[in-house]
């Protein structure tokens, strides 16, 4: 019996360190591979002809973002077709969920090759962690010398090196719809007041007002950074953002107490502070909200995008955020900003291909978003020759003779400063704190410098 | 048999896989948040230890609290409704029609993914558009609330979906607990001439005494670390108004690059836990178990 029993029990740990050893001969041979294909990859910058595999994440998923979703697929396929020792693999996501997938993957060091950053206060600790290349090489090198907007790159540059090429240029206007202004006989408006006046008489008459969606907080970010300019001036605002001014100016605490105000009117739509970006712009999209704050990456949505009704589309306008009486703001004047730009990972076992794919794409992005996106580049556009749509067209007109374009606030602060704004915009919408008690918050984040 | 079994090598053959997969995963982890917890460190350049300044700030942090207040009402909201789930159980172990399909029904929440639950369940709150304010509205209230927009209420808007998403879960364990007591009890108890409510408190709920323990402890440990429906329905917010402990460990990571600070709350949120099981362990602990045997 004995016997028997120590037999099986034997066998029992054979079995089970076969298994052992079995699962670790995989992750062996796992590693294995992965060493031979970056054996392969770093022979291909000398060779050029072995295989190569980049991965690419970016946030344009197919259903809220169709044309840029579709750009990056053609340009990728062209890159391949070029390169056919190239093979490109994306990983797709929404805005917030791609943010925080960046923080865990920068976290573990497994960046993707490239990837999607936005500019100041959101690169530094990327780059102070030493996560990405810098690019001036391909910055200056013969495809994309000279081809940004003046200001664009610069966006990305920390101590005198670029490190992503942007990709987007945005300003803000407000979108609204022509009908429903028609509807209640209203202008578009070009002073704050004359803008409160239609506020008020749309929220009388049972139309939501303005679509917001404050869950996702940027989005209430725009109307106080836009009422702070207005108010106290974009010197002052910048000033209270980099540190050397205050948010406790009593212009700066005007435009909260204004933000209160409008939530005071019913300006925006029910529940605003639970529903997010994309549940906001379904308001406007539905046509029950006349107006909706958003950046020019909405253009295609009311331009090109076939998915979107034709009959919806004809009735979007836009008007710039209407100047205040005895502000000192200019109505000229933006909150936007190179929007999202391609990083390379400085760990990336593929640098100098991901390098020469940022460098195309940069400049293929450049020449096809326009014509087939209908977004605005952040490298200079010729639109002599192209027929473009109308809005399309004014916003870029708008934004070639813009004085100023104040950074959106959630990218210039630094990361712990830029979460205690977006916590305290929200709390502004929802009246939870007093406009002084927002102004101090802030007033002592910036001072944090964290 | 008992030879083998008492074996030291054999004993130690058998526990090294999973005492190595433990370590692993779970204690080593654990060891390392502590010590995060003691270093200022954005998870990305190099860490400087700084003692337990992490944890000073963390007992002063006013948010943390508030977001430990939440998680606490939680707990006690869902070690309440453990008790209609024990009388639903009952409910259906009785010879009632239809109680297997009943189960099955109680199950489905638990079938799908939190992320698939808090998608219906934002549908559901949709303050315009929603099924709930619609109804309102139908019965007349004329401005029904925006369940999670208002700070006030957000947090009990909530605690319904996390309710109904574990429902099946306990029902399913009590159910197993109840049909586990042999018929012969019953039948003696019959015979005796008790009468079926008295069937169920004198006899079916002591026996299933340790099942009630473990599920109270599952489910308070399970309510203070509770994390997805509300990071997908309201992210902590409006300004906090929903934030969960575990949540609010995630923002200070994740969001404010404050890896230190969050392994700080992470590893307090254990210490929580433990002190929660041991207390709860305490609190129901009884000299003996009760057998009809």
């Amino acid at each position: 019996m004995f016997k028997k029993m120590t037999m099986s029990s034997l066998l029992l740990a054979l079995t089970m360190m076969l298994l052992l050893s079995g699962c670790g001969g995989g992750s062996k041979a796992n590693n294995g591979t992965a060493d031979a294909g970056s054996n392969a990859s770093s022979g291909a910058n000398g060779a050029g002809d072995k295989q190569v595999t980049l991965k690419m994440m970016h946030l344009w998923p197919a259903g809220s973002s169709a044309q840029q979703n579709k750009l990056v697929t053609q340009i990728i396929d062209q890159y391949q077709k070029d390169h056919p020792n190239v093979t490109i693999k994306t990983e797709i996501m929404e805005n917030e969920q791609y943010k925080n997938k960046l923080k865990v993957l920068s976290a573990s060091n497994e960046l993707p090759d490239v990837g999607i950053t936005w500019a100041a206060g959101f690169l530094e600790p990327y780059v102070k962690g030493n996560l990405f290349a810098p690019l001036d090489d391909i910055l200056g090198g013969g495809q994309l010398k000279d081809k940004f907007v003046p200001g664009t790159a610069e966006a990305y540059a920390i101590n005198g090196k670029t490190y992503a090429l942007p990709i987007e240029l945005n300003i803000t206007p407000i979108y609204y719809n022509k009908e429903i202004f028609a509807k209640n006989n209203l202008q578009v408006p070009t002073t704050y007041e004359q803008f409160k006046q239609a506020v008020d008489t749309l929220a009388k008459a049972g139309v939501e007002p303005i679509a917001l969606g404050n869950k996702d907080r940027w989005t209430g970010s725009l109307w106080y950074m836009y009422l702070a300019d207005r108010i106290a001036g974009s010197e002052t605002l910048k000033k209270a953002m980099d540190g050397s001014g205050s948010f406790e100016d009593p212009g700066l605490i005007q435009a909260a107490t204004e933000v209160q105000n409008l939530v005071g009117m019913n300006a925006f739509n029910k529940g605003f502070n639970g529903l997010s970006n994309d549940e906001g712009k379904s308001e406007f999209m539905n046509g029950k909200a006349a107006m909706y704050l958003m950046g020019t990456w909405e253009i295609p949505n009311f331009t090109t995008n076939p998915d979107i009704p034709q009959d919806f589309k004809d009735k979007v306008g836009f008007f710039k955020f209407p100047t205040v009486d005895g502000g000192k703001g200019n109505v000229d004047s933006w909150v936007g900003g190179p929007g999202v730009g391609l990083f390379v990972a400085e760990n990336s076992k593929v640098k100098e291909e991901a390098k020469k794919f940022v460098e195309y794409f940069v400049a293929k992005w450049g020449e096809q978003s326009v014509k087939d996106a209908g977004v605005i580049p952040a490298t200079k556009v010729d639109t002599a020759n192209m027929k473009l749509p109308q809005m399309y067209v004014d916003l870029l007109g708008e934004l070639n003779k813009a004085s100023n374009i104040t950074l959106f606030a959630d990218v210039q602060l630094k990361p712990d400063a830029a979460q205690t704004h977006l916590d305290m915009i929200q709390a502004l919408f929802g009246k939870a704190v007093t406009p002084e008690e927002f102004a101090k918050k802030h007033q002592e984040a910036v001072q944090a410098g964290k | 048999m008992d030879k083998v079994i008492s074996n030291k090598r054999v004993i130690a053959l058998y526990v090294v896989p999973s005492l190595l997969l433990l370590l692993g995963i779970v204690y080593i982890p654990i060891i390392l948040t502590g010590y995060y917890g003691l270093n200022k460190w954005d998870g990305i350049s190099p860490m400087i230890f700084i003692g337990l300044d992490n944890y000073q700030a963390l007992i002063k942090d006013s948010a943390f609290w508030q977001s430990a207040y939440h998680s606490l009402l939680l707990a006690v909201f869902s070690g309440l409704s453990l008790i209609g789930y024990l009388g639903i159980a009952l409910v259906l172990s009785g010879k009632i029609k239809a109680a297997n399909l009943l189960r099955k029904i109680y199950l489905i929440p638990m079938l799908l993914s939190s992320v698939a639950i808090a998608q219906l369940w934002i549908k559901i709150y949709h303050p315009s558009n929603g099924v709930l304010n619609a109804f309102l509205s139908s019965l007349g209230v004329s401005d029904p609330p925006s369940w999670l927009a208002d700070p006030k209420i957000v947090l009990f808007s909530l605690f319904v979906p996390i309710v109904w998403q574990y429902a099946g879960f306990y029902i399913l364990i009590y159910y197993a607990g109840l049909k586990n007591i042999p018929e012969s009890l019953m039948e003696a108890a019959r015979i005796d001439g008790a009468s079926s409510w008295q069937i169920a408190t004198r006899i079916k709920l002591p026996l299933v005494t340790e099942i009630i323990k473990v599920t109270i402890v599952l489910s308070i440990v399970g309510s203070l670390k509770y994390f997805d429906l509300i990071y997908v329905m309201t992210d902590g917010g409006p300004n906090g108004a929903s934030e969960v402990m575990a949540s609010y460990m995630y923002h200070k990571a994740f969001r404010s690059f404050d890896f230190g600070y969050g392994s700080a709350i992470g590893f307090f949120l254990l210490l929580i836990c433990l002190i929660a099981t041991f207390l709860i362990r305490k609190a129901t602990a009884s000299k003996d178990t009760v057998q009809f045997h």
